[in-house]
């Protein structure tokens, strides 16, 4: 017997997630990219983008379909391994370390970033596995460790009241928001020290919307994240950091109130009044 | 007018043609369960499922056709083993290993869809040739290898339509997780169980039906075989060789063995159709 | 723990690859070692001779496959030309007329046909078709006919093959882009002119994939059809004579074919001219539909 009841998880629940310790952070935290380029095909996707992410707090990357964005996203959790003929060049440095370097391991980048996928998409197995499926591959075999992993992360995206009744039942049975909701979870089971969002929101209603947008405000206190958005407002609501990108550039990029209030670039005005989305 | 009128004329007896064609279709499938029911039903009783042939299975009048119904099915599970082992990691490998558009993919493809097409026959006379190269007589070996290269065919490819269809979200999602692809396409498998069930039971439906494959490679007998080395006997080739015996209670027995034959043929293409719209059901 | 993980990715990647490996190589395989069985008997008499000779006396070394390949040839083109009208009509009626119900109610006919086995089908024959042809049809023609006929065989592949006909069919026409009939429709054509004017014409390379796929499905169709024709090894002149078919000829004599070298041989040679003829008519049409799935999918 592997799993357990849900009986005995209650148990050892925990009752608030901010008596947990969360996993340290080193020392130097910080995504900077240098002069990359992306290439799908013969199509030159990403142009000289030059960027930095500062730690702790929440970038968003706006810009009209198309743009690149969401694969600038992908470039940062190595996503683009997976597609033949793509061609990276430039340096992403994680925590001083360039992820497109030699002797890096793919798993150790995916292990670093959380992602959160425009559509949640639960593994086929009970809402308890989801969970603890991304612990357990990365080597975590205590069964207390697992359980309490796990309740300690549904505690923290506020699930673990609406599901601990049927924690061992298939996670498809959830409301859509609520799967984004486990998916975050499972995300952050892995203990990465990055969350991406890639239109995070775009497939909820407006109440699962507003509890992930929490979520974000609640995560950069220990995370850097990093969301790409479809709309603006999100992104007035939640963004410390703005990034602007239009046709695979960088157009602008700052502080969200300066980047609202005062766009320094005729493109970025033009987007931001409407012209163009 | 009299054109437009010829115009309609030409559709209502191209129409009536239509619906007589499909109603004959319905009715030969029909007509085909009715005579094996018909011809076998009488036949049928508990000792053709529980005895062995009394007296031979060609002239004794005696018995059932127990050695055919176990020698069938230790015949389809050895086979079906192998052509699991082959087909499953096959097909994961060129939907989640390959990129998409892989030349070597669409190869594979190509060569199943004309694998897929060889006749039986052939499967067994490979089989055969296959069979004294290796030194190995007519047996119950040499049938499930030559009846596993028949199914195999079948599975691939009922197996690789569904994985095909796979949104690609799932692998994502695993893999940004930091999961190894073996560790990937294991919670892959679990996503495509009813997929990969559907196409076991096509390819059992094709295995347990099939007489020319084991004509020359499992042999007959009138035993229940004990070891690998053993002939054994077949369900399709126990209505075959017993219907061509002059004896009437034999020739009954064959008919009775259609029947039971027919019968395990429509419950797993029931069951596999019913199968597949709940995995169908399941994706939209 | 992390390099147990990418050890065991790795060695299932390489397992993986050489069961790929394997079945990519499996069509040669089957290919080559029924080549070098019949090697012998090709080279021992020409082939011509082999393929156009009509004696077949193994006993005196005379193997003329011409019965067989006429014989495999004749059944066949007789079960297209029967089956092609009715599963044209069902296939047009399926996509087009039907109600979505009566597709419903369709579908599972055309699972279980294709799921009944040959010998099932055999059966039904010999109950059936044979003693049909011999009471009331071939009195009309001949003096005498026992029944098992090119004419039984023609009946029983047809019905066999109408379920591949039928479906590859349906791929066919619903591979066809909406907007095609319907922009016929919308200029007052009525269905059937539509159908003809439109989908016929468009898809005339799918339909004779279909036919090709089909009568290569019959060429190798063997237990069936070995119950139903007479096994006859001469060249039949009418519909109501026995017939021998090439697969018939290698079920047949199995028991046989070990105590004599060149009749193995033989035998050998007649799998494998079916494998290639199979393979070199599945490769086109499959090639064929692939390219029709592809034009319209874009």
């Amino acid at each position: 017997m592997k799993n357990i009841g849900a009986a005995s998880l209650s148990e050892n629940r925990v009752s608030d997630y901010n008596e947990i310790t969360l996993r340290k952070l080193p020392a130097s935290h910080s995504i900077s990219i240098r002069d990359l380029n992306v290439f799908i095909g013969n199509n030159h996707i990403l142009n000289d983008i030059n960027l930095t992410i500062p730690e702790k707090s929440i970038t968003c990357i706006i810009g009209p379909s198309g743009c690149g964005k969401s694969t600038l996203l992908k470039t940062l959790n190595r996503m683009h391994d997976e597609t033949p003929d793509v061609r990276i060049e430039g340096e992403v440095y994680v925590d001083d370390e360039n992820i497109y370097g030699n002797n890096i391991n793919v798993i150790d980048i995916r292990k670093k970033m959380g992602l959160l996928a425009q559509r949640p998409c639960p593994l086929p197995m009970s809402i308890f596995d989801n969970v603890a499926y991304g612990p357990r591959i990365h080597g975590l075999k205590k069964r207390k460790a697992i359980n309490q992993t796990v309740i300690q992360y549904l505690q923290y995206v506020g699930l673990w009241d609406e599901v601990r009744e049927r924690i061992r039942t298939s996670a498809s049975s959830l409301s859509i928001g609520q799967q984004q909701r486990l998916c975050l979870a499972r995300g952050l089971a892995i203990e990465p020290e990055y969350i991406l969002g890639d239109e995070a929101t775009s497939a909820l209603d407006p109440i699962s919307t507003r509890k992930i947008e929490e979520m974000f405000l609640k995560l950069k206190e220990k995370y850097t994240v990093i969301l790409v958005t479809h709309t603006l407002r999100q992104a007035k609501r939640i963004a410390d950091h703005i990034v602007f990108m239009y046709m695979g550039r960088i157009i602008e990029s700052g502080p969200t109130e300066e980047f609202f209030n005062n766009p320094k670039d005729k493109l970025t005005k033009d987007y931001l009044s409407g012209s163009f989305s | 007018m009299a054109i437009k009128n010829l115009k309609y004329q030409e559709e209502k007896i191209f129409k009536i043609l239509m619906i007589l064609s499909a109603i004959s279709i319905m009715s030969i499938l029909f007509h085909i369960i009715g005579t094996i029911l018909y011809k076998g039903l009488p036949g049928l009783s508990w000792d053709m499922v529980t005895k062995l042939p009394g007296g031979g299975f060609y002239l004794g009048k005696e018995g059932g056709v127990l050695n055919a119904i176990v020698g069938s099915v230790y015949l389809i599970i050895g086979s079906l083993t192998i052509s699991l082992f082959l087909s499953v990691p096959l097909v994961l490998y060129i939907n989640f290993y390959l990129p998409v558009k892989s030349v070597f993919t669409s190869i594979i493809r190509f060569s199943f869809d004309i694998l897929f097409g060889v006749p039986s026959i052939v499967y067994g006379a490979f089989g055969f040739a296959l069979m004294m190269f290796l030194g190995i007589r007519a047996s119950l070996m040499g049938g499930i290898i030559a009846v596993a290269f028949l199914i195999m065919p079948i599975m691939m490819r009922s197996f690789d339509e569904v994985a095909r269809l796979l949104p690609r979200d799932l692998p994502d999602a695993l893999l940004s997780l930091g999961a190894t692809k073996y560790e990937m396409i294991k919670v892959i498998l679990r996503q495509l169980m009813p997929g990969l069930v559907t196409a076991i039971l096509l390819a059992v439906g094709r295995g347990i039906g099939d007489a020319a494959t084991v004509l020359f490679t499992a042999g007959y007998t009138d035993n229940i075989p004990v070891s690998l080395n053993q002939p054994a006997a077949t369900l399709p080739l126990s209505i075959f060789f017993q219907l061509g015996s002059p004896v009437e209670e034999v020739q009954n027995r064959a008919y009775a063995s259609a029947l039971i034959l027919t019968g395990i043929i429509l419950v797993l293409s029931f069951s596999a159709r019913y199968f597949s719209s709940k995995y169908s059901k399941n994706k939209i | 723990m992390r390099y147990i993980r990418l050890v065991k990715d790795k060695s299932a990647r390489q397992i993986m690859l050489g069961i790929a490996i394997f079945s990519l190589l499996l069509l040669l395989v089957i290919g080559l070692s029924l080549f070098l069985k019949a090697l012998p008997i090709v080279k021992e008499k020409s082939l011509w001779v082999l393929l156009t000779s009509g004696n077949w006396k193994p006993f005196k070394g005379e193997f003329g496959f011409l019965p067989y390949i006429l014989s495999t040839l004749y059944v066949s083109i007789l079960a297209i030309i029967i089956a092609l009208p009715l599963s044209m009509l069902t296939s047009i009626y399926l996509c087009t007329y039907a109600s979505k119900s009566i597709r419903r109610i369709f579908e599972p006919v055309i699972d279980l046909l294709s799921g009944i086995p040959p010998v099932i089908y055999g059966v039904w024959g010999s109950l059936t078709i044979v003693p049909l042809i011999a009471d009331k049809i071939a009195p009309h023609f001949v003096e005498f006919s026992s029944g098992y006929t090119v004419l039984a065989g023609g009946v029983v592949l047809a019905i066999m093959i109408l379920p591949l006909l039928v479906s590859v069919l349906l791929e066919v026409f619903r591979a066809l882009p909406k907007e095609m009939t319907e922009a016929s429709l919308s200029m007052g054509a009525t269905k059937w002119q539509t159908v003809k004017k439109v989908m016929l014409r468009r898809s005339v390379s799918g339909i004779i994939a279909a036919i090709v796929l089909s009568v290569s499905r019959a060429f190798g169709e063997t237990i069936a059809v070995l119950m139903v024709c007479g096994n006859i090894p001469l060249v039949p002149h009418s519909l109501f004579d026995a017939c021998y078919p090439l697969p018939a000829l290698i079920a047949n004599n199995y028991g046989e074919m070990l105590s004599m070298p060149s009749y193995e041989s033989a035998l050998m040679l007649g799998a494998f001219l079916l494998f290639i003829i199979i393979v070199i008519f599945n490769g086109i049409s499959r090639l064929t539909l692939n390219q029709i799935e592809k034009r319209y999918s874009l």
